[in-house]
């Protein structure tokens, strides 16, 4: 009985968060769309989530594309088949690791901060503070992060496609001796359009998640300084789960045809 | 006098804890009402629930007459452009400078430019005997009693015909605590306003009260006037103002007291 209880209430927590977090999206996605819009709060968002995640997100990609170059090298060297590693550190990094690793570097910057922002407001009443002057916290608190965190993540990604490439180039060219033009020319021919903006696409959802959970682990928070470092870790965690699963799901709805 | 705020049987529950237990209050217009408790009463959650911050699940909480009950908060603007609050820490925003967190309503609902914002600033904070020096300081630079004194300043900035005080003196010394308690009745006065007041600082029940009401488990046990106060017998009053350890109300805590912790 104990046992059957405790799955119970798995499934009913598990349920009732689900619940909550769908409101939460809906009043959101209400927000965004009717004035008034905050304009200037989208601005200052767009600076802090995307331009100081630029060098996380930059060093990131520079130092896998080099490290996919290797891989890819010495796994084609196997086969006689070095010559694929700029079109495959190509595909790689526009179609996943650019998008999928800057949206996790970017999870743990800007969710953490976002939730820790929102959090230490709610456990001091300073959105009960916004309710009672008449403004809206959806409005004028998730609306701007989200906005900003959805323009701001595809940029991001279209540097760390960037940056990838680029650190693959470095490696090949001056570890493994490939011609530097030849190495574009192949890059540049094997890339297709839809590489990319399948990618772009991606990072436009992963920015979606990463403001909407390190907001709504924020504004659920309770319970003081604890609470308020229980809903960062949640933020990061939730956000970099449904970056992975998100990554599937579109994966296969971008490529399945 | 009409009632300006009428609650009428008010229940709250979180999960299984019944938090207000059918209270019922009246606040005349003009007139200063502060209700007493001990912590865990639901004092806040009363209050809560009369800003529209948390839903009833039962019972009538009217302001000006109108139920606000179940409204949306979009349908209650102009209910809430009335109101006033300083809440117990502030609450002021650590991201904005005073003159914005002063003049917080006057430039997000009403466009105001930053000229009259800092102007109305500076006349409210005057008001709670505050310098224009302090408008450009962020909150973290301010000391807990200035932080109170522009809370109050942001409260009554607007000219609001209803304000809400959140155990406003706790945590300040005794000085601070009798300049806080001037400076409300001073706004008040002012204003015209009328206000509920929680707390459980007797000094400033002596200080602001017209009326007063306790609060215990969730439901309003006694209410009066000052003169109420001095010549009640109630025995859970009588407990509460006199802060007695042993009485009808019982104290958390008090089990572990007696068992020798």
């Amino acid at each position: 009985m104990a046992a059957l209880a405790t799955i119970g209430r798995f499934f009913l927590g598990f349920f009732a968060q689900t619940g909550q977090l769908s409101l939460f999206v809906g009043q959101t996605l209400a927000a965004m769309t009717r004035p008034p819009i905050y304009f200037r709060m989208i601005g200052q968002q767009i600076m802090r989530i995307g331009y100081y995640s630029l060098p996380v997100v930059a060093l990131t990609s520079f130092f896998t594309g080099g490290a996919l170059a290797i891989q890819i090298y010495y796994g084609g060297n196997q086969f006689n088949s070095e010559a694929i590693v700029s079109s495959i550190v190509a595909l790689g990094i526009t179609r996943e690791l650019g998008p999928v690793l800057g949206g996790l570097m970017v999870a743990g910057r800007v969710s953490a901060a976002i939730a820790a922002e929102i959090g230490t407001m709610r456990v001091t009443e300073q959105i009960d503070a916004l309710t009672t002057l008449s403004t809206d916290p959806y409005k004028y608190l998730v609306a701007p992060r989200v906005i900003a965190a959805t323009l701001c993540m595809p940029l991001l990604a279209l540097v760390a496609d960037i940056l990838g490439i680029f650190g693959g180039f470095v490696v090949g060219t001056q570890s493994f001796d490939f011609n530097a033009a030849i190495y574009v020319q192949r890059t540049i021919n094997f890339l297709t359009f839809e590489d990319v903006s399948s990618g772009l696409i991606k990072a436009a959802v992963f920015g979606f998640i990463i403001a909407i959970m390190g907001c709504y682990n924020g504004y659920i928070s309770k319970g003081g300084a604890q609470g308020v470092g229980r809903a960062t870790t949640n933020a990061v965690v939730t956000a970099s789960i449904l970056i992975l699963a998100a990554n599937y799901l579109m994966t296969s709805l971008l490529f399945s045809s | 006098m009409t009632d300006k705020i009428a609650l009428s049987n008010v229940h709250k529950s979180f999960g299984p804890k019944h938090v207000l237990r059918g209270v019922n209050l009246s606040i005349a217009e003009g007139q200063s009402l502060v209700v007493i408790g001990g912590s865990g009463s639901g004092k806040s959650v009363m209050l809560k629930s009369i800003l529209g911050l948390m839903t009833p699940e039962q019972g009538s909480i009217k302001i000006d007459g109108k139920e606000t009950v179940g409204l949306r908060r979009d349908k209650r603007a102009d209910i809430d452009h009335q109101l006033g609050m300083l809440f117990q820490n502030g609450a002021l925003f650590d991201s904005l400078p005073v003159w914005k967190n002063v003049a917080f309503r006057g430039i997000q609902n009403d466009g105001m430019n930053e000229a009259d914002a800092r102007d109305l600033a500076v006349d409210a904070l005057a008001r709670v005997g505050l310098g224009a020096e302090l408008l450009d300081l962020y909150p973290a630079a301010l000391s807990g009693g200035m932080n109170k004194r522009v809370g109050l300043a942001r409260a009554v900035a607007s000219k609001p015909d209803i304000i809400f005080f959140d155990e406003p003196t706790t945590g300040l010394d005794p000085i601070m605590t009798d300049v806080i308690n001037h400076l409300i009745q001073e706004c008040v006065q002012e204003l015209g306003a009328t206000t509920l007041t929680i707390t459980h600082d007797m000094t400033s029940v002596r200080a602001i009260a017209d009326k007063t009401a306790l609060l215990y488990k969730g439901e309003i046990i006694w209410q009066g006037s000052q003169d109420d106060l001095d010549a009640s017998d109630d025995p859970f009053l009588h407990q509460f103002i006199n802060g007695l350890p042993h009485g009808p109300i019982e104290v958390e805590g008090q089990q572990l007291e007696t068992a020798g912790y």
